[in-house]
């Protein structure tokens, strides 16, 4: 007797059926990633650059370009080129960078987490700002609340983020001295956590607190605030004025017209009973900033001296390194994906219609 | 129960985070007292192997980790005996003896020997990286090197191809390629036949005032301090570079004196600081040469009447003195400054009227040319002011910008017809610039010489290559340096190129930051020097 026959009929089909999805789920991503691999790859040899000469610099003569062309399999037919970086990639194995000479792969796991350390915070506070200001502002269409708010949006979708860095730099690093300036540490600190500080997640807030070196964790802190902080409200533009759309939507629906005349007090009609219905939506969005912010922000990382994968990735296609921008691009999207499967997690636990 | 309103919670959410965010924060604003830090832009290092590395920044680093048999003097720019003491050429022109110091040791602790600096150039001849041809010119090929240098007991034996100039050996053994590393160390960490080229990606083997502690790319290095050295011990105890790209960043941090030296800094971040007390300039000049190259296999561009009205047609003091102003000087030769046999005369000037008489003279209809430039800032402000006044003239100039590598690519595969470029020498010899700016032994496209600037924009040099080929034979320094002067007057007169500027290299100091060598136009930064 096979083990699928001593279940009863009903728990079969929910593992049948529980199988296929994730067999789906399994096939979606995985022609996901081929198409991102495709695209990005043909991207990357159709451009008119010669990744050849980004190797071996503006001296070489044509015998050291041939030897390098071979070297990086430039040499073979395109889907040959292809099929290898597939088959590597699969393996972990995202090529060897040509700016940094290291692989990609490594250069990554340096960069991402200041990347994400960064992002993380920056989502963190744009949530906590952001949902509340659109809440309000929705509760309170016209009034001066609502205008503040929109202006505050409106801003944070106009203002160029390095003009905002800079004048941010300017004031509270370079005026009043309240923040760090640019990089993630100071020099001295900087060289303290280097050879003091064990890598455990590549995060300095973390890592520091972990090894218990308060005084680093005090100047990482006094760094990270101000770049988080922009991109904080970059974060929190958007995210209120989508909590906005969303709370005037649900308020005018007739539940919520039920509630009130049933007598329940206003602060519960919205923060719970509304909230509660726009919280599906809001994940999307949040979930969709926070991958933005992921991506890395490449002005906010250049103006703050930020080493993250933003500025990498932004290096490495200045310089014509394409092992290096295919690799950041994957990383990108696995990111997305993951994220987006995050946020369908999430909605079945808000919503249980949703399951 | 008890519900507490979701309001209050956020409230206090809020007020902790605005506490968090508003406590003041004690900063140290001082860079620590026995370290050297450096604001620059590193993220074009690509290799940290002398073998291999070739760009500024990492000439700058390996400089202060490295020595070579013979040094520049960071002060004075003068050849100096570094770890051989002293040297001779035999009468035939072709033997060279490096006699070594003795008692000097590298950082690994293993004595600095003539087996270690003869190993050092065969390895990089072996490994024949980019740079490898500023000694493989010499007649050296992975096949031979072994014996053409060689150790002799406590002295290094090379014998070159043909007789050549002397300085120009001595020139050349003072570059990065030809530093002296740790053998043993370097063997010892070698991974089948690669000569350590793996493990000196991220590792060092010198003896030079500083080691290596650590190395990120595109992020930073940290070197410390050897102890006593054969030059004097560094004065600070570390250096630390950190990878600043962005120019606005780097001037706060020295403002804020959070770095003692930054070294990419605009010349409107050089204005803003002009009244600042605690911020000085220290200004060398370069070795990059910023030029125009004509493609001679176009028609029009060929014709000499029309590159000689094209000469005429560059604002080269009203460029200069106002958007290049305390970036570049204007320079007419192919030599930079401070090269010997290096011409200062500047005999052209913007002459619009002279122009077009030439033009006349050509008999030539209206010229339409394309422009090809690097997409950054200063190059395209150039090539707007040229566009500018080659209008004057009745010329249409036509400007491409594009990224880096697809200007050199077109450049390099004679696709231009006009295009804006820059050049800096190999070696502090003038032959490094003569070999590409007059050598072109095949000019068809055949012959695919593309490392050649001649050969790109498809230049017959004619005599003025049998010129070079005497000057680098030349033994008589006098001489050679009179040749190099005829040779370049021509070739500002009657060639392909119209050399326009000379590049400054500029760094900050914090003002109690002393005797920092930046190594003006033949040579790289001397950290070890600095006291603050």
């Amino acid at each position: 007797m096979s083990v699928s026959d001593s279940l009863d009929p009903p728990r079969r089909s929910r593992l049948w059926s529980y199988l296929r999805r994730s067999l789906g789920l399994v096939l979606t991503l995985a022609v996901t990633f081929l198409g991102l691999l495709l695209v990005t790859f043909i991207i990357a040899r159709v451009v008119p650059i010669d990744p050849v000469l980004a190797v071996v610099g503006e001296r070489a003569t044509e015998a050291q370009i041939v030897a390098a062309r071979e070297a990086l399999g430039l040499d073979q037919p395109l889907w040959r080129q292809f099929v290898i970086y597939v088959q590597n990639a699969a393996t972990g194995d995202l090529g060897t960078s040509i700016r940094t000479r290291t692989p990609v792969a490594e250069d990554i796991a340096r960069f991402f987490p200041a990347t994400l350390e960064l992002a993380t915070i920056g989502t963190v506070f744009g949530v906590i700002f952001g949902v509340p200001a659109g809440v309000l502002a929705a509760t309170r269409p016209g009034t001066w609340v609502d205008q503040v708010v929109r202006l505050i949006g409106l801003a944070g979708y106009s203002m160029p983020v390095f003009w905002l860095g800079l004048m941010g730099l300017l004031l509270f690093y370079g005026i009043l001295n309240w923040v760090g300036g640019p990089g993630r540490l100071d020099s001295g600190f900087e060289m303290m956590y280097d050879f003091d500080v064990p890598r455990v997640t590549g995060m300095i807030l973390i890592d520091t607190t972990l090894a218990g070196r308060f005084d680093i964790l005090r100047n990482a802190a006094s760094h990270i605030i101000l770049p988080a902080g922009v991109l904080a409200y970059y974060s929190m533009a958007y995210i209120s004025r989508m909590t906005r759309s969303f709370m005037m939507n649900e308020l005018s629906q007739e539940y919520i017209t039920t509630a009130r005349v049933k007598g329940m007090p206003e602060w519960r009609v919205i923060w719970i009973h509304a909230l509660k219905n726009v919280m599906v939506p809001l994940i999307t969005v949040i979930a969709l900033s926070y991958a933005n912010l992921l991506e890395g922000s490449v002005l906010t990382e250049t103006v703050f001296a930020w080493p993250g994968l933003g500025l990498y990735i932004t290096n490495a296609l200045l310089t014509n390194d394409m092992p290096a921008v295919l690799g950041g691009t994957v990383v990108v999207g696995v990111v997305f994906v993951a994220l987006n499967m995050f946020s369908d997690v999430l909605y079945r636990l808000v919503d249980p219609r949703a399951k | 129960m008890t519900f507490v309103s979701p309001i209050r919670t956020y409230g206090l959410a809020l007020a902790a985070a605005l506490m968090l965010g508003a406590s003041p924060t004690v900063l140290a604003a001082a860079t620590p007292a026995d370290t050297l830090v450096i604001a620059g832009k590193i993220d074009d290092i690509v290799s940290i192997d002398p073998a291999e590395a070739f760009e500024f920044s990492g000439s700058d680093m390996l400089n202060n980790i490295y020595d070579t048999m013979v040094e520049i003097d960071p002060a004075t720019g003068q050849l100096i005996p570094g770890l051989a003491e002293s040297w001779s050429v035999e009468a035939d022109g072709l033997t060279y003896r490096f006699k070594m110091r003795s008692g000097e040791t590298f950082h690994s602790g293993n004595p600095v020997r003539a087996e270690d600096a003869a190993w050092s150039i065969q390895r990089s001849v072996k490994l024949n990286k980019t740079p490898a041809f500023i000694l493989t010119q010499f007649g050296f090929t992975p096949e031979n090197v072994e014996q053409r240098v060689y150790a002799d007991g406590d002295t290094v034996v090379l014998v070159t191809e043909k007789p050549f100039a002397p300085t120009f050996v001595y020139n050349c053994l003072t570059s990065t390629i030809s530093n002296v590393l740790d053998k043993e160390l370097v063997l010892a960490n070698a991974v089948n036949d690669d000569l350590g080229y793996e493990w000196m990606k991220s590792n060092s083997a010198g003896s030079g005032a500083y080691k290596l502690i650590s190395y990120k790319p595109a992020e930073g290095y940290v070197l410390e301090a050897r102890g006593p050295y054969w030059r004097g011990e560094a004065q600070l105890k570390r250096v630390f570079m950190r990878n600043v790209a962005e120019q606005s960043a780097q001037r706060l941090l020295i403002e804020k004196g959070d770095v003692d030296l930054a070294r990419n800094l605009s010349t409107v971040d050089y204005e803003g600081l002009a009244g600042n007390a605690d911020v000085k300039e220290v200004a060398d000049l370069a070795g990059y040469i910023f030029y125009i190259a004509a493609n001679q296999k176009n028609e029009q561009l060929s014709n000499p009447k029309v590159l000689e009205a094209l000469r005429w047609l560059v604002d080269y003091d009203g460029m200069a003195n106002s958007f290049l102003k305390g970036e570049f000087i204007k320079h007419q030769a192919f030599l930079p400054r401070g090269y010997l046999g290096a011409l200062e005369e500047t005999p052209y000037s913007l002459d619009v009227e002279k122009a077009k008489a030439l033009l006349a003279e050509a008999g030539v209809g209206p010229l339409t040319f394309t422009m090809s430039v690097r997409n950054d800032q200063t190059r395209v402000e150039m090539a707007t002011a040229l566009q500018a006044t080659y209008a004057q003239a009745g010329i249409t100039l036509e400007i491409k910008p594009g990224p880096g590598s697809e200007i050199l690519g077109d450049y390099r595969a004679r696709n231009h017809q006009l295009t804006i470029q820059s050049w800096g020498p190999d070696y502090p010899d003038p032959h490094t610039n003569a070999a590409t700016f007059v050598f072109n032994p095949d000019n068809s496209d055949e012959a695919k010489l593309g490392g050649l600037l001649a050969w790109r924009t498809a230049y017959d040099p004619g005599e003025l290559q049998t010129l070079a080929e005497q000057a680098v034979v030349e033994l008589d320094a006098d001489k050679r340096k009179a040749l190099y002067e005829e040779i370049q007057r021509k070739h500002r007169d009657t060639s392909a190129f119209i050399p326009m500027f000379q590049q400054l290299k500029r760094s900050a100091a914090r003002s109690n930051v002393e005797n920092f060598y930046s190594g003006g136009t033949v040579s790289s930064a001397a950290y070890w020097l600095v006291t603050k």
